[in-house]
């Protein structure tokens, strides 16, 4: 297809391709942007109630923040290191349940092996935890005495909060939790799992996303497909392409067309590809969205999330069981404050988190042997790097990374051999986030409208976070505004 | 359709929202949400694929004459029933 396709508006046309004349001539119902979880959620959702539905995806390969790709013969996955919001099979509530019956999936589709066990490691003192909270509870009673009460107290205040992420969240976490909790370490402790997995903004989160975060984490749990995020891609794209939608790879978006209305008229792709669509759903992220619609600066004064990671990833000659490591995940951090705050050098290696893929309870042993292990990092600094200086620099991350990690695991560095690494530019690269910022902007957008009456937001900056919440977003977000009737 | 044919168009229905649920044990007048814990975003995917599959249109507002077997048989015989099997 060269040149620009002209795409006729046709209001009214509900299903089937409208093709009219000579050439491409197609009107969507609704185009999404980004095939990540959310984008293919969505457009699950609307492609299974007949809505013509085109997810436009940037890149060769889908999945945005959560993806996989090949290398020296291995696959390896990116993004999370577990799925959060575990529950088992025949689990009725929650976000996992909820998603499962929305798009028509069976429990058994995704696999699911759950952690064996996780540990919160400060120095002298380890809390470990299970996707069986009493465990949590007894570690925290056993290590905090006097704080348990408080822990059960906070856990019963924000058991009920709304789990879709649309009511009011704005608050500070941290002043919340230190309303039931007074011993500063454990709060640190606390917090030092969730702000990995899902914080948005330095040092403390927003009440809501606390409360999503927790449950997800401490009240339902961690659980990972044998196969990887991969397996869960696979079916979302595969269902996406049963229920009658459009994939399009290597599509990245040049710019939403609108008029003085407030309504955006079409979908301009970089190779010039003019598509039109009733509404548009974007996942690229709140500022990115509104730079395609070239919006006014009232709507973009909202600042950029700041926060971005690295990821060494060895893969290792045997089993980490075999060498006394059993933990699923290891949020270490190597004194009694926490600080999750963008560096002011490349790295921080003071925390981080250790992923071991191996350590769920899968039914068959996985392949590979592999251990992942994530800090966090100053995307300016990786970003002012020539490619010579940014080789090198990989490589002396890879080795602060895993000293400062073997303080808190088995020391595993003779046994690695094989290893890969992400920084901050390549999140950048792969999400479109701004900064490489993994969990997008510190300001939310839960309703998921924007200035522009066709035009919303799901994914990361609609406030969803994890694997199972994008999934979620995309999912809300459609049933929210996206079924016009 | 009969009343019998919209049973069973709706267990189809449900079969297809909760694929790991027993719909074979499902009493019929015990209200979804007790018996399977459905909530509004199920019952709004019941309407929908009424929709989808039947062209029924269920306004919002009778949306709880949905709550179990019996009584959304009973609400949805005198729509359904020039409807072809």
């Amino acid at each position: 297809m060269n040149g620009l396709e002209r795409i006729v508006i046709e209001n009214g046309a509900q299903r089937g391709p409208s093709s009219v004349g000579i050439g491409a001539e197609f009107m969507y119902d609704t185009i999404i942007i980004g095939a990540g979880m959310s984008g293919l959620a969505a457009g699950i959702r609307l492609a299974h109630y007949d809505q013509r539905v085109c997810v436009l995806e940037k890149h060769w390969a889908v999945g945005g923040l959560n993806s996989f790709y090949r290398q020296g013969g291995r696959s390896y996955d990116v993004g999370l290191h577990a799925m959060t919001n575990f529950t088992p099979k025949g689990t009725r509530k929650g976000p996992l349940a909820r998603l499962l019956r929305q798009l028509r999936f069976s429990w058994d589709d995704f696999s699911l092996a759950p952690q064996i066990g996780s540990t919160i490691a400060f120095p002298g003192i380890q809390l470990d935890f299970s996707n069986d909270f009493r465990l949590f509870e007894e570690e925290a009673a056993r290590h905090f005495p006097k704080q348990v009460d408080g822990l059960r107290s906070m856990v019963g205040e924000l058991v009920d909060y709304n789990d879709l992420g649309l009511g009011t969240t704005s608050g500070s976490a941290r002043e919340f939790v230190s309303q039931h909790i007074t011993d500063p370490l454990l709060v640190e402790m606390i917090f030092c799992p969730l702000l990995f997995y899902g914080g948005a903004r330095e040092r403390d989160m927003e009440f809501g996303q606390f409360c999503i975060m927790f449950r997800s984490i401490f009240l339902e749990g961690f659980a990972r497909p044998l196969a990887g995020v991969r397996l869960i891609l696979k079916r979302l794209v595969r269902k996406f392409k049963d229920v009658g939608g459009e994939l399009r790879l290597k599509s990245g978006v040049d710019r939403i067309e609108t008029n003085d209305n407030g309504h955006a008229e079409c979908v301009i792709l970089e190779d010039g590809t003019e598509l039109t669509a009733k509404n548009v759903l974007s996942s690229a992220g709140w500022r990115e969205t509104m730079r395609l619609c070239r919006a006014p600066d009232e709507h973009n004064e909202s600042p950029a999330g700041q926060l971005s990671f690295i990821e060494t990833i060895s893969v290792l000659d045997r089993e980490p069981k075999t060498f006394g490591h059993d933990r699923t995940i290891v949020f270490f951090n190597d004194s009694d404050k926490f600080c999750y705050e963008k560096p002011d050098s490349l790295i921080d290696v003071r925390s981080g988190v250790i992923c071991s893929p191996n350590n769920f309870v899968y039914d068959d042993p996985l392949g590979e042997s592999m251990i992942r292990i994530t800090t966090l990092a100053n995307y300016d600094h990786w970003n002012a790097l020539d490619e010579r200086q940014y080789q090198l620099a990989k490589f002396a991350a890879y080795d602060q990374t895993l000293e400062s990690a073997v303080r808190f695991t088995p020391d595993f560095r003779n046994y690695v051999i094989d290893t890969d690494m992400f920084t901050p530019t390549t999140i950048q690269r792969f999400t479109g986030h701004e900064n490489g910022a993994v969990y997008g902007a510190p300001d939310k957008r839960y309703d998921g409208t924007t200035h522009l009456d066709n035009v919303f937001v799901c994914g990361t900056d609609q406030g969803m976070l994890g694997i199972i919440g994008s999934i979620v977003s995309g999912i809300t977000i459609a049933n929210r505004h996206l079924f016009t009737t | 359709m009969t009343g019998d044919d919209i049973r069973i168009a709706v267990l189809e229905i449900l079969g297809d929202i909760a694929p790991d649920e027993d719909l074979g044990e499902l009493k019929d007048d015990v209200s979804f949400r007790d018996q399977l814990d459905m909530d509004s975003m199920d019952f709004l995917d019941i309407v929908m694929e009424l929709r989808k599959r039947y062209r029924v249109q269920i306004p919002e507002e009778e949306y709880q004459q949905l709550a179990s077997m019996t009584s959304t048989v009973a609400y949805l015989v005198p729509l359904m029933k020039d409807i072809e099997k």
